[in-house]
């Protein structure tokens, strides 16, 4: 029998059927393996679950759509690891959720910006970015400085997280009020919070006095300066990151 | 209701409602855009205010010009088409109709209140929140039963090609919203809620999402209108009926690989970073191929052009579409990625697509449609018509010429290196270097806007005005092939 296309614009159930499927193809080939494939996230020392106050601070750079000028991916080019580091590993963005890769740069890339600026200098810098960078386009984030971070919630947005697959384990989950005030508090004792979270900075990020609530400034503060610090590219020998 | 003595057979006041949603929106999507860009340029204008910053503000932008005003003009557009060329009253009647419109503004409201509050997903193009991915789906299913309904109550044997696009842009977005959406919110009643997939996963999923945002509401969709109303206002059959089978079946079965082009020499595995690239390029193909089957349908019928102005918006868009869609691939390619990425040359590409090609296909529309909707014999003024159209012109032309200037220019200062051996330029004096080319774009922001000014005054002397009514008429079916 000769195929005639007239049968499909005939039959709207034959054209949707028909149109779905092909509209699926592309998208199982390229997904679906992605899960799959081991080799898709290959092993890397270091990567850890963010610490409740870093995690925090995740969700206020998703808030205020950092993303939307700034990167979180280096390419593996000479210009890209001069000017920010190591080129970006997909094992460095496993927990997050959602990625913030980012697609422009009206600002610079920031999945290396931890530990390059002092604590003083962020807090300066997203205050009034014109202070220290004086031609910056960038927004001035001086409310975040006022406002406290809620603490009642975040045994459930780690609860959530772990549900969609971050290894939080019982005890974060249990101590996470606990670990959140502790990031603040270099006097303090912080050993179960860097117990749990190696490499965890503690610092007063913004000047919040310790025991206090931590502002949104502190949780941001806090997640850029752990930004790529996790992995020792210096300890690594390349080919202990091919499995 | 004038509508009923009209055209008895035909739910209309819901596409006139469409209509005047898509030029509000417009108009709200250009000036927020405008806006953003402004505030590229001088940074004062984010205001210090939280609400007014440049992130909270720009998925406004983005949402509310493909949303909002694609959405509108899209769905209103396809109720219209579907309608028509199936010679069939609306399945479901004015009722699911006006779920449809409300529901879909009430989408629009919650979204763009939403990121002025900061209550977003944080993935680009996919901003609202789960609550609003809810509520959108109910309204996406009402969408999807209403379109398939009318088709098959139709009185042609066949689907007009029209509706194939349309068809399949309703059914691929439906897809997409659902898959890239998926998301556990931390409680019931709080706004946030965390992505199910994380990093290189996440990103696939979210630019399989993103770029076949572009690839179906913004391609099929207004393919579908294309395929409907420039055969209209021309008066003239589609050029061939087998490249559009052809032009159908290779569009939606290519567009859908063409994601990880966004994600170029990223932690994505080089496998499906090379299949999007290749798939990229022979999109290319289909592509073109449509652009020939719209453009050539004029044939013989090309002077009209010199008395339809309403026609030439439709047959630019061609053209635009044409010149992305060929950008698109080469922009797809690795080497060329390598340099554009992450700068402002995909910004102009964007743009070069959605103001030429969206944008002007939908004034194209309006221009065509308001009149007959609202009973008259043709819009208020031709002349502002062509006024409009050549000050959006060199609006596209100064936002996309400064776009590729600076994108280069970025581009290439980035990978500068001195005679030391050392980058040549800091982040920041690249970011300098850009201020003349954001105060050309914003120059070519109001052109558009102002452009879209006009044709809120020409649209609304056409509908609500003095003149005459046209003479009652019946509406002709339209051949199916």
């Amino acid at each position: 029998m000769r195929f005639n296309h007239a049968t499909i614009e005939k039959n709207v159930i034959l054209l949707l059927v028909l149109a779905l499927v092909t509209v699926s193809i592309g998208g199982l080939v390229q997904i679906v393996p992605l899960f799959t494939i081991e080799t898709t996230i290959e092993r890397v020392e270091g990567v850890r679950p963010y610490t409740p106050l870093e995690q925090i601070g995740r969700d206020i750079y998703v808030r205020e759509g950092c993303y939307l000028c700034h990167s979180q991916q280096i390419r593996p080019f000479r210009d890209e690891v001069e000017r920010y580091g190591h080129y970006s590993l997909a094992a460095e963005s496993m927990y997050d959720h959602p990625f913030q890769w980012g697609s422009k740069r009206n600002g610079p890339d920031l999945a290396r910006v931890g530990g390059k600026y002092s604590n003083d200098w962020h807090k300066a810098h997203l205050i009034h970015p014109q202070d220290v960078v004086p031609t910056s386009i960038m927004p001035s984030y001086a409310f975040l400085a006022r406002r406290p971070v809620r603490t009642d919630d975040v045994a459930a947005h780690l609860k959530t997280l772990r549900a969609v697959g971050v290894p939080y384990s019982d005890e974060m989950i249990a101590k996470s009020q606990e670990d959140l005030l502790a990031q603040i508090d270099p006097d303090g004792d912080s050993s179960g919070l860097v117990g749990r979270y190696p490499k965890a900075v503690v610092a007063n990020f913004s000047g919040t006095p310790a025991g206090t609530t931590p502002t949104e400034m502190d949780a941001l503060i806090a997640y850029l300066q752990m930004l790529g610090t996790l992995v020792p590219f210096q300890k690594t020998p390349l080919e202990n990151l091919v499995q | 209701m004038t509508a009923q003595t009209r055209q008895p057979a035909y739910v209309d006041d819901v596409v006139r409602a469409f209509m005047v949603a898509t030029v509000f929106w417009g108009i709200v999507g250009f000036a927020m855009g405008l806006f953003i860009a402004s505030q590229l340029a001088f940074p004062a204008l984010n205001l210090g205010l939280e609400w007014t910053s440049f992130g909270r503000l720009r998925p406004v932008h983005t949402s509310g010009v493909i949303f909002a005003f694609g959405g509108s003009g899209l769905i209103g557009a396809s109720l219209f088409i579907v309608q028509r060329t199936c010679r069939a009253r609306l399945f479901g009647g004015w009722q699911l109709g006006w779920f449809i419109f409300w529901g879909y503004q009430l989408f629009i409201v919650l979204a763009a209140t939403g990121y002025v509050m900061g209550v977003t997903q944080g993935k680009e193009y996919a901003e609202p929140e789960w609550y609003i991915d809810l509520w959108l789906t109910i309204v996406w299913v009402a969408y999807l039963v209403c379109f398939v309904g009318t088709l098959m109550r139709r009185q042609e044997p066949h689907i007009y090609v029209a509706n194939w696009f349309l068809l399949g842009f309703i059914l691929t977005i439906a897809m997409l919203h659902l898959v890239n959406n998926a998301a556990l919110p931390v409680s019931f009643f709080d706004w946030k809620s965390y992505i199910a997939y994380a990093g290189v996963q996440d990103a696939m999923i979210e630019w399989w999402y993103g770029h076949n945002a572009v690839g179906f509401f913004l391609t099929a969709g207004f393919l579908g209108m294309m395929y409907y109303f420039i055969p209209k206002a021309a008066d003239r059959p589609i050029y061939s009926y087998r490249l559009s089978i052809v032009h159908f079946w290779s569009l939606i079965f290519l567009y859908i690989w063409a994601g990880p082009h966004h994600l170029h020499y990223t932690a994505l595995p080089d496998w499906t970073q090379t299949l999007g690239m290749v798939f990229s390029v022979m999109l290319w193909m289909p592509s073109w191929g449509g652009m020939i089957n719209g453009l050539m349908t004029l044939s013989g019928a090309w002077h009209k052009l010199a008395t339809n102005a309403g026609l030439r918006f439709s047959v630019t868009s061609l053209a635009f579409y044409g010149m992305s869609t060929f950008e698109g691939p080469v922009m797809s390619v690795k080497q060329v990625n390598g340099l554009s990425h992450y700068t402002d040359w995909t910004i102009g590409h964007v743009h070069s697509g959605a103001m030429g090609w969206v944008g002007f296909i939908t004034f194209g529309m309006l221009y065509y449609i308001v009149p007959v909707l609202w009973g008259k014999t043709k819009v208020y003024s031709e002349k502002l018509i062509a006024w409009h159209f050549w000050i959006a012109t060199l609006g596209i032309v100064f936002y996309v010429c400064a776009m590729w200037a600076s994108g280069i220019m970025q581009g290439l200062m980035w990978r500068a290196f001195d005679q030391n051996g050392f980058l040549q330029y800091s982040f920041i004096e690249t970011v300098e270097a850009m201020h003349p080319f954001y105060l050309i774009r914003m120059l070519g922001g109001v052109l558009y806007l102002t452009g879209a000014l006009i044709m809120a005054f020409n649209l609304w002397k056409t509908a609500f005005g003095a003149q005459d009514r046209a003479p009652k008429v019946v509406p002709l079916p339209q051949p199916a092939q």
